[in-house]
Order: C-alpha cells, then sequence, then structure tokens
C-alpha cells in the first residue's frame, strides 16, 4: 500500500484569492499531495529572520514566530510536520542542487527559494542550511531565511521556470 | 590561583564601574580570586582569548561561538530580556527611505564590533550590497560612528540597537533610522572557560539567586541588567547555530 503524505491535500476554501494553479506534488519520501497555488506573494518581514529547526528526518522541531507569521500555519501545525510543507511546485529539483551533499561534508547551504503558504500564496527567501552537530553526532538541521533582493528573485524566478519546463 | 573575568569590548561605557562592583560581588559568592581586565578593542581581547589567558567573560555572540565551539567555554547565563539588534542609522536628512533605495559605493561607519556588523551587512543585502561593492570604515566606536554619519563622512551606520538608543538626545535627532533587527535570539552569555569550570555550579547558582542576595539587587542595577536568565547548553548552540548561518 502506498504511504500517505502526512499533509492534507488543499482545497480551494483554503486557498486565498479566487484564482489558482493546481498540482499534484510528489515528495522524496514517494508520498503525494495536492497543491493550490495563487500568484499572491507575501512581502517578507523588514530586519527580521525566519527561523526552523529540523530532525535528521526532515520533521519540523522548531519554528520561530516570523516562520508561522509568513508560512500561515500555526505553530502546532508546524512542528511535527515535514519541512517539504513549504515546498512551492514551482521550485525546480535543481533548486535544491547540492543540500544533501553540502550538508554532508559540513557545509552550509545557501539558495534562493521559493516557499508556498498555507493559503496558497508564496514568498521569497535566501535560504542558509547548517547542520547541527552535538558531540559529533547530528541531532538536525537549522534553516535561516532572510530577505533576499529583488534582482536576485527575478533573476531565480526566470531560471527556476526554465529548469521547471526540462523536467 | 587568581583567574581572569573579561567582558565583550561592547559593553555601555556607563556601565564600566558595574562590572568592577559585579567582579568584587562573584568573588565573594563563590570564594575564588577573580581579576576583571577590560579591553578597548576587540582585537586586543580576542589575543588574549586566543592565549588561554582568560577563564570567565561576558561574550558577544560571534565570539561566544568560537569560545564555546573551539575553546571548551560553557555557558553560565545570560542578562533577563536584553537581545542583541542592530539599527542601520541614516543622517536626518539623507535621501535614502528605506534600504531598497541605497546603492553600490554606500559609504558605512561601523565598529569592530562582530555581531552588530554581521547584522549590519545582512540588512543590506536586499539592496544587492555586500563587502565586495561598499565602502566600509571603523571607527572606535557608536558615537563616533553617529558624528560620521552626520557629517556626512559616512552614508550609513551601523549600531548595536542599545548604544543607538543610548545617544545623546541631540545626536540621535541628527539621524534616522533605517532598519532595526528583530531576531530576538541572538544575546550575550556569561561563559565560563575550562580552568574555572568547577565552579560552574557555584557561579550558577549565585547568579539564579541573585535578586534574593541583599546586595544582588544593587550590583544589578549597575550592569543596567534586570536579572540574570539561566542559559543551557542546548540554547548555546542553537544560537551558535544560527550565528554560523549568518557569517560568510
Amino acid at each position: 500500500m502506498a504511504k500517505q503524505c502526512p499533509l492534507p491535500d488543499m482545497q480551494p476554501e483554503d486557498v486565498k484569492g479566487a484564482a489558482y494553479r493546481e498540482y499534484i506534488q510528489t515528495f522524496f519520501d514517494g508520498t503525494s499531495r495536492k497543491i493550490l497555488c495563487t500568484e499572491i506573494e507575501t512581502p517578507f518581514p523588514e530586519g527580521k529572520l525566519i527561523v526552523s529547526r529540523t530532525d535528521p528526518e526532515g520533521i519540523i522541531t522548531h519554528a520561530n514566530q516570523s516562520f508561522v507569521y509568513m508560512s500561515g500555519w500555526t505553530e502546532q501545525e508546524l512542528i511535527g510536520a515535514p519541512h517539504y510543507i513549504l515546498r512551492h511546485p514551482d521550485m525546480p529539483i535543481l533548486g535544491f542542487k547540492g543540500l544533501w551533499d553540502t550538508l554532508a561534508e559540513g557545509k552550509k547551504w545557501h539558495g534562493y527559494v521559493k516557499n508556498l503558504r498555507k493559503d496558497g500564496g508564496y514568498y521569497w527567501v535566501y535560504a542558509t542550511v547548517v547542520a547541527n552537530i552535538r558531540d559529533g553526532k547530528l541531532v538536525g538541521y537549522t534553516s535561516v531565511r532572510r530577505k533576499p533582493s529583488r534582482k536576485q528573485v527575478l533573476a531565480h524566478a526566470d531560471v527556476y521556470a526554465k529548469l521547471r519546463a526540462e523536467e | 590561583m587568581s583567574f581572569n573575568l573579561t567582558v565583550s569590548p561592547d559593553f555601555t561605557p556607563d556601565h564600566i564601574a558595574g562590572w568592577f562592583i559585579f567582579n568584587t560581588w562573584l568573588q565573594k559568592a563563590i570564594g575564588e580570586g577573580i581579576h576583571l581586565e577590560l579591553y578597548n578593542s576587540f582585537e586586543a581581547q580576542r589575543k588574549d582569548i586566543d592565549a588561554d589567558k582568560i577563564d570567565m567573560i561576558y561574550a558577544n555572540p560571534y565570539d561566544a561561538s568560537m569560545l564555546v565551539r573551539e575553546k571548551g567555554f560553557l555557558p553560565v547565563a545570560t542578562p533577563a530580556g536584553e537581545r542583541d539588534e542592530a539599527v542601520i542609522a541614516v543622517s536626518a536628512g539623507s535621501a535614502y527611505e528605506t534600504i531598497e533605495d541605497l546603492k553600490e559605493g554606500l559609504r558605512i561607519a561601523t565598529t569592530d564590533d562582530p555581531d552588530v556588523h554581521v547584522m549590519g551587512m545582512i540588512m543590506i543585502e536586499p539592496a544587492d550590497l555586500n563587502k565586495g561593492n561598499v565602502e566600509i570604515s571603523y571607527a572606535p566606536s557608536y558615537v563616533i560612528v553617529a558624528k560620521h554619519v552626520i557629517q556626512g563622512k559616512a552614508d550609513a551606520g551601523f549600531f548595536l540597537k542599545e548604544a543607538y538608543d543610548d545617544l545623546s538626545g541631540v545626536i540621535r535627532k541628527q539621524l534616522r533610522e533605517l532598519i532595526s533587527s528583530q531576531i530576538y535570539v541572538i544575546r550575550h552569555m556569561l561563559l565560563v572557560g575550562p580552568r574555572l569550570q568547577h565552579k560552574l555550579d557555584a557561579i550558577k547558582q549565585a547568579l539564579h539567586n541573585m535578586q534574593q542576595d541583599p546586595k544582588g539587587p544593587g550590583v544589578l542595577q549597575a550592569l543596567g541588567f534586570e536579572g540574570w536568565e539561566d542559559v543551557s547548553q542546548e540554547d548555546t548552540e542553537f544560537m551558535i547555530d544560527l550565528m554560523e548561518t549568518l557569517v560568510d
């Protein structure tokens, strides 16, 4: 029997705004989920950082207030959810190129990422991820997202659209 | 044997006496001789840290990373309710209204306070600015940073928020805050080095009970702190992980 996605399919009533695109998104764990996404962007809050932590399997263990606000989910909904709760269908697989290899080498991973909100909208971030090592053991990952420049957002949106078209 | 206590050089000048009062109080509380050494610059302090001359330090978040991960320091406590935030300010009459207005070649006045500098550089990223396309000049204090901005020698200044708020009214009127960070988890903390760790529990206990000590509240007032907050190893590791994501 196919493994069930821990996240529910999105429903039209979840979405803010009348117009949306519909996708079936498949994640690295083999599960799938229906995504409804809109063209409504939420601006990154000035002077703030979005911070989250996950366990080694990518399950969220900590979310700061900016993360809660920007994601549209409650803290209770985020804690225990897989980090791919943020995965936007416009993000190509290559947008996360090198993420796991870089972290496995003990290095930081940086990238421009378009994230999905609970209401189908999106927000752009410049993300940095580090592995959390305690007594030589991997205990999780910390991801810190900061405000990206508009120029970089536009450039990456263009590149990602081309990569998505080739997938 | 006497141990050495030092304080991150970004402490507010008004509280120099407070640290001497605190040191006297702490020595009595834990029954150990401790010498307080204050430094005018981060560079001078770092030389003594590298030479393993420091046993206890009120460290800024940037140095805390190195001290905990490389020098074996352990966290003791952090000032209650205090967080390190940064402000970018321009002169009151500046044409810059938002961060996105800032242009390549921006002249920035900053101090050698590492965490404030890191936060400041992050806050100018949305304008596509980085160390490669701005001019950075270092000033010995936040008052001098303010003067450079007011006198037009710099287009913008990086400040520790606490120091910006402590500038005199006359200076503040000639500046305008462009952005203030709201990160919340970055903070100074008191750390104990390997030679003094046999007293870690005693120091933690003394700070934890400071409000109840007959002289404790007066000492805290001299430091400008409401009290000390316990800080766990994991809280510290989390802050260090977060700092790591912010540093190139």
